[in-house]
């Protein structure tokens, strides 16, 4: 890859909304030809992070260039040459699955030559020759999710940017995404993603910042992340219902960090064999006791809390 | 896909025809659409102008006398511009920008918020032309034309229908549910019914003579009436002026408003 102007620059972003503060000074740099993952909870301020970079949304303070260009003065010149797959379905639903795919083009101004032969390698891309001609309303979750990012793909765009990319959507169309994400990260292409699934994150992200209120609370690889913030390995417990909080009160102490979940208890900890004799040591009888490796949904639990967030 | 071959576009403002493209390729499934649009003032012509107007006979003072259904033919002409217009983008526009979500889509390309309502507004235009000229046809077939000048209604209903597309598009702006709309009902429809469509300003009191002058579709009507009867007057510059300002000022204020609310 050339070495371009960094894809996304953006120091002490913010938004707010009325007297609501979505987005509370963060930084990023997004490098070229990678996979940067925002995690957050629902409400943590990521759809409003990817509205700004898009440059729908005008920043409310701090600054954001995107391919060396300010967002605030030159977001059509910007818009060219990114992709935008909106966590919404927004396709047209007027149209067929080839007309999206054209029209979609026409609004970057590209002629319809190279239109038809765009669309037709897209079509390609996103399984969707079979229904070229068929009204969006008869296509599958799926088959809506993957046009929709051929469609943000029609003007060969530098950057793509996902919101939840396949939120709602079942494992089979979820890998098969996931598949066609890998392939365009190979062609070089800069993505930037949202999730709340951890392990889309770890599938897909090379970076990866958490988001908590607004503000970035942790960055760094995947496995940064997991050895920085939390321990090596899980121990997962389970406890019949009417012995639960004796159980739970007699394994105070034997880990580093304890975690009470509404069906489990975990016990962060660098060695779980060793944690598990200690606890059978104590007469804890669990009715099932699991040991795992820590992964970034224990990362994402320890930094941005338990508790419900809507 | 490989991204070497990006090829440079150039920053521009937006191209507003592409909205016209659009909707182009969304009657290339529903035509028939436009042909009820053109049928609708036919059949108010047949009821009103030939019915009723073989009761009336002949409306006095317009360029001697006039016979009804050609008195109410260039109205009718007005007046399916007006609402082809309003329903442009009031109707079809409320959807696109609530439960279709349209515009946030496009709003993701280069495309700017100005240009999508200036090509919303030309898209209405457009159709305006083909149903105005349309009417025209089938009215000059049943007899009712006698001038040349009539050929100026297609001008007359196109800037009817700038300054009711451009009104409907400030309306739509305002609208806070699909129940909303019973309340532009409530004006069109009356405005419809009095703004000299189908009986002349001066059977009216002075008084409420004033209040029609205000209307909008009343220059519209008189535009249309004074091109399809080959009369002119002073007031015409006036209509002109008047919905050429009208529209100017609504389309104006509406891609401000639509600005805030698509780019918030």
């Amino acid at each position: 890859m050339t070495a371009g102007p960094v894809p996304i620059l953006a120091e002490g972003l913010t938004k707010t909304y009325g007297g609501f503060t979505a987005v509370d000074g963060i930084d990023l740099e997004v490098r070229r030809g990678e996979a940067f993952g925002v995690l957050g909870a629902n409400g943590a301020g990521k759809s409003s992070t990817m509205r700004m970079i898009a440059c729908v949304s005008p920043v409310t303070a701090g600054s954001l260039r995107i391919l060396g260009r300010d967002s605030a003065t030159d977001g059509a010149a910007i818009r060219a040459r990114l992709g935008v797959v909106p966590q919404d379905d927004t396709i047209d639903g007027e149209l067929t699955v080839r007309e999206n795919l054209l029209i979609y083009g026409r609004y970057f101004g590209l002629s319809w030559k190279v239109l038809r032969e765009r669309s037709a390698r897209l079509l390609e891309f996103a399984r969707l020759e079979d229904k070229a001609g068929d009204a969006v309303g008869t296509l599958s979750g799926g088959m809506r999710r993957r046009l929709t990012i051929a469609r943000a793909l029609i003007n060969e765009p530098e950057i793509v940017l996902l919101d939840e990319p396949t939120t709602g959507l079942d494992p089979q169309a979820r890998h098969l995404l996931w598949e066609r994400l890998h392939r365009l990260k190979q062609d070089g292409v800069t993505l930037l993603l949202t999730t709340h699934y951890m392990d889309e994150a770890e599938q897909l992200c090379d970076r990866l910042v958490v988001m908590d209120a607004g503000r970035i609370v942790a960055s760094g690889t995947p496995a940064e992340l997991i050895a920085r913030h939390t321990s090596r390995e899980v121990l997962e417990l389970k406890f019949a219902a009417d012995e639960r909080q004796v159980m739970i009160d007699k394994c105070r102490g034997l880990a580093e960090r304890m975690e009470e979940l509404p069906y489990r208890l975990l016990l962060y900890t660098d060695d779980g064999e060793e944690t598990l004799a200690a606890v059978n040591a104590r007469g804890v009888r669990p009715r099932t006791a699991l040991i795992r490796r820590s992964t970034l949904e224990d990362v994402f639990l320890t930094l941005t809390g338990r508790s419900l967030v809507d | 896909m490989t991204v070497t071959a990006n090829p440079p576009v150039r920053p521009r403002h937006g191209r507003p025809w592409t909205m016209v493209e659009r909707n182009l390729m969304i009657y290339r499934h529903t035509w028939p659409v436009i042909l009820a649009e053109i049928f609708e003032p036919l059949l108010y012509l047949l009821a009103f102008g030939l019915g009723i107007g073989a009761l009336v006979g002949h409306v006095p003072g317009l360029r001697g006398d006039v016979p009804y259904p050609e008195f109410v033919a260039p109205a009718l002409l007005a007046t399916a511009a007006m609402n082809g217009a309003m329903n442009e983008t009031t109707f079809n526009l409320y959807a696109k920008l609530t439960t279709d979500r349209t515009y946030e889509s496009i709003l993701t390309t280069p495309m700017s918020v100005r240009s999508v309502a200036l090509g919303e507004v030309s898209w209405a235009l457009l159709r305006g032309t083909l149903v105005s000229t349309a009417f025209l046809a089938v009215v000059s077939a049943f007899g009712l034309v006698h001038t040349p000048a009539a050929l100026l209604v297609v001008p007359s209903a196109l800037l009817i229908g700038f300054t009711f597309a451009s009104t409907g598009l400030l309306v739509v702006t305002f609208l806070r549910s699909w129940q909303d709309f019973q309340l532009i009902q409530l004006v069109m429809l009356p405005m419809f019914l009095f703004a000299t469509t189908f009986f002349p300003l001066n059977v009216y009191p002075r008084p409420i003579q004033v209040f029609i002058e205000a209307l909008p579709l009343y220059h519209g009507i008189e535009l249309t009436r004074a091109a399809f009867l080959g009369t002119t007057s002073a007031h015409l510059a006036v209509a002109v002026a008047y919905l050429a300002l009208l529209g100017t000022a609504a389309l104006t204020w509406a891609v401000h408003r639509l600005e805030r609310t698509l780019r918030d």
